[in-house]
């Protein structure tokens, strides 16, 4: 027994090596040219732009009364974000901003998607900058309404010096209230996004390689155990699917809500 | 494996123990709420996922620690 762990340790001398921060950096498409910060993550991200303005102007052309199967399609996307996050989160005067929350969950499914399609296979939101710039975007939004409702004091004062309170509370509160909206907001929806499609692909990342790992090794006892590695791979796939579509969903949810704050005049 | 690669895995799973017992006690509620009032669900489900989001981002926020 002791000689064929030894020998399997001779012959697989490099290793299993786990997927790490690594695999999230792109070479440069073209090397050496002024486009050298073409990376595939970017490639992406303007392909999820096209897919979500093609999937949407080809939906509203026609406009017909009784919609056919694509039409469908497109209004039931529309419709699930204008009456399960506007119009129940925000309330009144809704309508507004039903174009930035439906391009905004559209652009983040479809770019969350990525991670589970084929041939792209990686999330591009799993590189921090982009949900930065989304989360940037929804902050941008939100302080907007919030300044042009009470004006730049009025609106901070709201935020941060809140009615009703003891006055001893707010030497304490006012700091924290503040630092929430200006900072821990955008970050904390950047930062929920990135972990989550990074951990996901992480997860299918072991998996994957690490069944094919166990296939090509010599020991007869791992080639039997790679079709269940493999196999959750498969089920993560399907479950990752669905983490997908959830945090673009929870991102919309989040930024709508910081909307209906804003706007709404008590804190 | 050396102590260092094992001391990042090690310490999210400690962090990941409180956001796991909160987004259960988050979807107990949730569920109990839905089982005795069905129609209330689309109240429930925005607030449901909203402190689903809150509580995960502490898991999130250890797992990125984990990797730093």
């Amino acid at each position: 027994m002791s000689s064929t762990v030894l020998a399997l340790t001779h012959t697989a001398d490099p290793g299993f090596e786990p997927p790490g921060i690594a695999d999230f950096n792109f070479p440069p498409i073209f090397p050496d040219t002024p486009f050298d910060f073409v990376t595939k993550p970017l490639l992406a991200s303007v392909l999820a732009a096209i897919i979500v303005f093609v999937f949407f102007t080809l939906g509203a052309r026609k406009g017909a009364l009784v919609p056919g199967r694509f039409q469908f399609a497109v209004e039931s996307v529309y419709t699930f974000i204008r009456n399960g996050i506007a119009r129940d989160v925000i309330g009144h005067d809704f309508a507004k901003y039903v174009p930035y929350l439906v391009t905004v969950f559209a652009f983040i499914s479809v770019n969350n998607l990525f991670g589970i399609i084929p041939l792209i296979q990686f999330p591009t939101l799993a590189r921090f900058g982009f949900p930065l710039v989304l989360a940037i975007c929804s902050w941008l939004i939100y302080l907007g309404i919030g300044i042009r409702r009470a004006g730049f004091f009025g609106y901070f004062k709201s935020i941060m010096f809140p009615p009703g309170l003891p006055v001893f509370i707010y030497p304490l509160l006012a700091p924290i209230e503040l630092i929430q909206v200006l900072v821990v907001r955008p970050f904390s929806l950047a930062l929920r996004l990135t972990a989550n499609m990074f951990a996901g692909h992480i997860l299918l990342l072991l998996f994957t390689l690490g069944g094919t790992y166990m296939l090509t090794n010599e020991s007869l006892v791992l080639k039997l155990l790679a079709p269940f590695s493999l196999a959750g791979a498969i089920g993560l796939t399907s479950f990752e699917a669905f983490i997908e579509v959830l945090q673009a969903y929870i991102f919309t949810l989040l930024s709508a809500l910081y909307i209906a704050e804003a706007m709404s005049d008590e804190h | 494996m050396d102590k260092i690669s094992l001391a990042g895995p090690l310490v999210y799973a400690i962090a990941a123990i409180g956001p796991g017992i909160g987004i259960g006690l988050i979807f107990a509620a949730y569920v109990s709420g839905v089982a005795r009032q069905p129609e209330a669900n689309n109240i429930l489900r925005p607030i449901a996922f909203l402190g689903f989001a809150l509580v995960e981002i502490l898991a999130l926020i250890g797992l990125v620690f984990a990797f730093l």
